[in-house]
């Protein structure tokens, strides 16, 4: 038995084998050899077992996905088959006497450099399915022992280094039951998936992939932050005790989910979610959601090779404005650069991207892109209750820059007599320092602000928040920040407008009572942390928080800031 | 045997009708068939070839079958073209 400790990323308990997920090292050397024969039938194993592999992930996707998602697979079968392909790589073993992987390599780099020089962008694309061929008949080449976690068919723990997001993105819920990576931190993308997919996850355990093998029965306590490699049958027991206690507390919270969310007092606050795609919006009305508080749009353009058009993001827009039958819905738009990059998009690196080029600075220099999401945000806001908000938004001038964009593009639809609904509130993301300081300016123009904790911060803090050797300086309780967020918040009601919260804080169950007495009026989180704030925000008087708030802000540090929460909560109790 | 066609879907050929053509093309085994389009003639029995065609809108596609049941085979060719939305007939 091995015991590791991380960072608990996202509730609840998961026992499983563990299933390693590392991408594999395709290098390939030429080299001769002396039986042809040999070589060419070590080929056409390789080229059957890809096409029983294919078959079988063509099958499940037919079955789980549809016909539509299964095409793929088809042409990729027919790929495998292809005269074109494989008869001059047999060729090339036969007549140069060079090992398999090398021949179908050289091959396969034709096809690929063909379809990159093509004309279409479509056709441009298929060098990705090509690529994707050419690996897994190298796969099994080469003898790795690689699966996709796509293809993930059992009960298992994903244990890697960390996830990129085109990973996350094919984890099938059914199958994975939980996760855990060496690095990351609460609000690395992994942890903000896991969430989101209601996976239990422990991330930033620094060595979990060098300290278990593969099929090893493992425990992710993503309450607690424990990950248990091979336990002994009594440390199960306790854990699956422990796994259906969370789930009864689950149930109890379940209780909670047609009811308001209403303070001791009678005070009424607004607990939205944050979500990633329209399949999140199930997980948002399944745990009581009152709104969605953040869309993230990014996930659109994640995990593909080109822009996505104009339609395909108006269908995920209006699916997600239906789905919510009229609540809130806050999209905020693309927020790309820091530490989600596009590569079809090509920027270039930069010393410090979370500093840099992304967001709202990107969209206003590349306006084709940030048009054809204004275009599709409007033609879906007759679907439901749509609310737009700009990111990283550092001045007034940037503010009123995009304003008029949106403007524009509204002016252009009602032109071509498409409709726009006509109530879309305005509002901004606050998480850059000098738009915290100047909200008074900001709250006579926008409609509302939602402040992104996570970015202000490492921006008030000056602590990247990628880097592990400074994370002690994401202070959420350190009073410098909680006297900005009073900023934000005073200076929004001043003018009548409302202020949200989109970062980790607002689902955190220590700041939940300063932000309730600072008159924090939308609260949005991950899905799963809803019930467990409407119960928390029930037992709390607003009046009483009032006075803890005021009391917080004249703290000297964030330590002395939790203890006065604590406090309160043993006397509660 | 053969017939002209010309591409009207707004992405010209892409993977699925080409794999429907090639799926097509197959089925008649002793069929020699054959793509032919600006100059360059490909074996319809791979989907590499009849995607290096790069056909796009508005191009002209010419089907060739030869041997076997060429004119079944030219006929169920015709009808993927068509059903497919992908191109009509050329003259």
């Amino acid at each position: 038995m091995n015991n590791l400790k991380g960072i608990a990323a996202s509730a609840g308990i998961a026992i499983a084998r563990a299933f390693i997920l590392e991408h594999p090292d395709y290098s390939i050397s030429q080299k001769q050899v002396t039986d042809v024969d040999a070589e060419l039938a070590k080929l056409d194993a390789a080229l059957a077992q890809s096409q029983t592999e294919l078959e079988a992930i063509k099958a499940r996707t037919l079955q789980e996905l549809g016909e539509k998602k299964a095409e793929i697979f088809e042409s990729h079968l027919l790929i495998l088959n292809d005269p074109e392909l494989i008869d001059p790589v047999k060729e090339k073993i036969k007549s140069e006497s060079v090992n398999a992987e090398f021949a179908l390599n050289e091959t396969a780099t034709q096809f690929i450099q063909m379809f990159e020089n093509m004309k279409s962008a479509y056709l441009q694309e298929r060098a990705a399915d090509m690529r994707d061929v050419t690996k897994r008949i190298l796969k099994h080449l080469l003898g790795l022992n690689y699966v996709s976690p796509s293809e993930i068919s059992e009960e298992v723990i994903v244990v890697a280094e960390d996830l990129t997001p085109s990973d996350t993105a094919q984890l099938n819920r059914k199958y994975v039951k939980g996760f855990t990576t060496n690095i990351g931190g609460r609000t690395s993308h992994s942890a903000i998936m896991a969430r989101s997919l209601e996976i239990p996850a422990v991330v930033g355990t620094k060595n979990v992939l060098s300290s278990v093998q593969s099929g090893d029965l493992m425990i992710v306590d993503g309450l607690e932050g424990d990950v248990i490699i091979n336990p002994t049958e009594a440390i199960v027991a306790q854990y699956r005790a422990k796994q259906e206690a969370y789930a009864k507390q689950v149930e109890e919270w379940k209780k909670l989910r047609t009811e308001p969310t209403v303070s001791k007092d009678g005070v009424h606050v607004e607990l939205a979610a944050n979500i990633g795609t329209p399949n999140d919006v199930a997980g948002v009305l399944d745990n009581g959601g009152e709104a969605v508080g953040l869309y993230r749009t990014e996930f659109l353009y994640m995990g593909r090779d080109k822009l996505p058009s104009e339609e395909i993001q108006y269908v995920a827009y209006k699916s997600v404005l239906e789905k919510m039958e009229g609540k809130p819905v806050v999209v905020r738009t693309l927020d790309i650069g820091g530490d989600k990059e596009l590569p079809y998009l090509d920027l270039p690196k930069e010393m410090n991207p979370f500093l840099g080029f992304r967001a709202v600075r990107l969209c206003l220099d590349r306006q084709d892109i940030f048009r054809t999401q204004l275009r599709a945000l409007l033609r879906a806001s007759v679907h439901g209750n749509l609310r737009i908000m700009f990111p990283m938004i550092a001045t007034l001038g940037e503010f009123r820059e995009a304003k008029a964009v949106l403007e524009e593009e509204k002016a252009k639809l009602e032109a071509e007599g498409i409709q726009v609904a006509s109530n879309i509130q305005l509002g901004i993301m606050v998480e850059i320092p000098s738009t915290a300081v100047l909200a008074d300016q900001f709250a006579k123009e926008v409609d509302f602000f939602s402040i992104g904790t996570n970015d202000l911060i490492q921006y008030t803090m000056a602590a990247d928040r990628m880097n592990e050797r400074v994370s002690y300086l994401y202070q959420p309780y350190n009073p410098a920040i909680l006297r900005l967020i009073k900023m934000v918040i005073d200076a929004a009601h001043r003018e009548g407008r409302w202020v949200g919260m989109c970062g980790e804080m607002a689902g955190d169950s220590t700041a939940i009572p300063i932000l309730l007495g600072l008159g924090l009026d939308e609260f949005s989180m991950s899905a799963t942390s809803i019930l467990p704030a409407r119960s928390q925000i029930s037992k709390l008087s607003r009046a009483e928080m009032q006075t803890l708030a005021a009391k917080a802000l004249e703290m000297g540090t964030a330590e002395e800031v939790v203890e006065l929460v604590r406090a309160i909560d043993a006397a509660n109790a | 045997m053969q017939q002209t066609f010309r591409i009207i879907d707004e992405d010209g050929i892409h993977a699925r009708p080409a794999t429907a053509l090639v799926n097509t093309a197959n089925k008649f085994q002793d069929t020699n068939s054959f793509a032919e389009s600006n100059g360059k003639k490909v074996t319809l029995k791979s989907i590499l070839g009849v995607l290096s065609l790069g056909l796009e809108q508005g191009d002209t596609l010419t089907l060739i079958t030869e041997g076997g049941n060429e004119s079944e085979a030219l006929q169920a060719l015709q009808e993927v073209m068509i059903n497919e939305g992908l191109g009509e007939l050329h003259e």
